[in-house]
């Protein structure tokens, strides 16, 4: 039997690979993929909530499917946001190496 | 399947190799998020990450003409220390896990109608989640409208070629 447990053991090693993406890798691209891994368990874990949580009519609870549908907005809005500054920076350095890219580095 | 194929997002050298391993693991998702009875996110899922989202990941990887990637070294003493907080922060989350009762328990039953879809009609799933995005959620349903329209005029303004 599927528990709950097993969707959130699931979420939580996604999340914990993105992140891992994010501290080791050092190509921008990379890590903006790294960045949408992270979402998606978060998003995992939401919809999770949502069917464990019926209500007396037999419903699952919409509310977080209506939350993950903005996640999934926003992470699209980022995305293109992001890759056009990545753009913008390798016109400008000809890079996508986050340490080749120190100007505002103390 | 999706754990492995997020393993190798970020362990492939070659970010082309990535961005697929990355397709691959967003499908494995919206196969769980469809055993979960959530149809529409499934779908969603597919048609935004897997078919928008990654099309521009690769249209950008493809631009940028991405190779000197595998020339570069490993900076071992970085990657030790980011897999030794990652692997801190999972060990977090298996013991908050672990000490939460309800997380033992298997998912309660779905009505009848629900499954089914009610009325006769086949997508009741989105026509509960279309009903509360305009009812309870109306005004973060236009808020995201403006701000996908910022980001649209964002993105074209960042990537466009300075004319002089």
């Amino acid at each position: 039997m599927v528990t709950l447990g097993d969707y959130l053991v699931v979420s939580g090693m996604l999340f914990t690979i993105g992140f891992a993406g994010v501290m080791v890798r050092r190509n921008i691209i990379i890590i903006l993929m790294a960045l949408e891994l992270m979402l998606n368990a978060a998003n995992l874990s939401l919809v999770a909530f949502s069917r464990f949580h019926v209500d007396p009519s037999g419903a699952p609870n919409y509310n977080a499917q209506v939350f993950v549908f903005f996640v999934i907005t926003v992470a699209a809005a980022e995305v293109a946001v992001g890759l056009a500054i990545v753009v913008a920076l390798f016109r400008l350095r000809q890079t996508t190496h986050v340490e080749d890219i120190t100007s505002l580095k103390f | 399947m999706m754990l492995v194929f997020g393993g190798a997002v970020i362990i492939n050298r070659n970010p082309v190799a990535s961005a697929l391993s990355l397709v691959v693991s967003f499908l494995a998702l919206a196969a769980l998020f469809i055993s979960l009875d959530a149809y529409f996110i499934g779908i969603i899922q597919v048609l935004v990450y897997a078919g928008a989202i990654m099309v521009l990941f690769l249209f950008i990887i493809m631009l940028l003409d991405l190779r000197a990637e595998e020339l570069r070294k490993i900076n071992w003493i970085a990657s030790a220390g980011g897999l030794a907080v990652a692997l801190a922060l999972i060990v977090q989350i298996f013991s908050v896990i672990g000490s939460f009762p309800l997380a033992k328990q298997p998912f309660p039953p779905l009505a009848r109608h629900v499954l089914s879809g009610a009325e006769g009609s086949t997508s009741d799933d989105v026509h509960r989640i279309g009903l509360l995005l305009f009812d309870n959620f109306n005004l973060p349903f236009q808020i995201i409208g403006v701000l996908i329209l910022v980001a649209t005029i964002g993105a074209v303004m960042l990537s466009r070629r300075e004319t002089r």
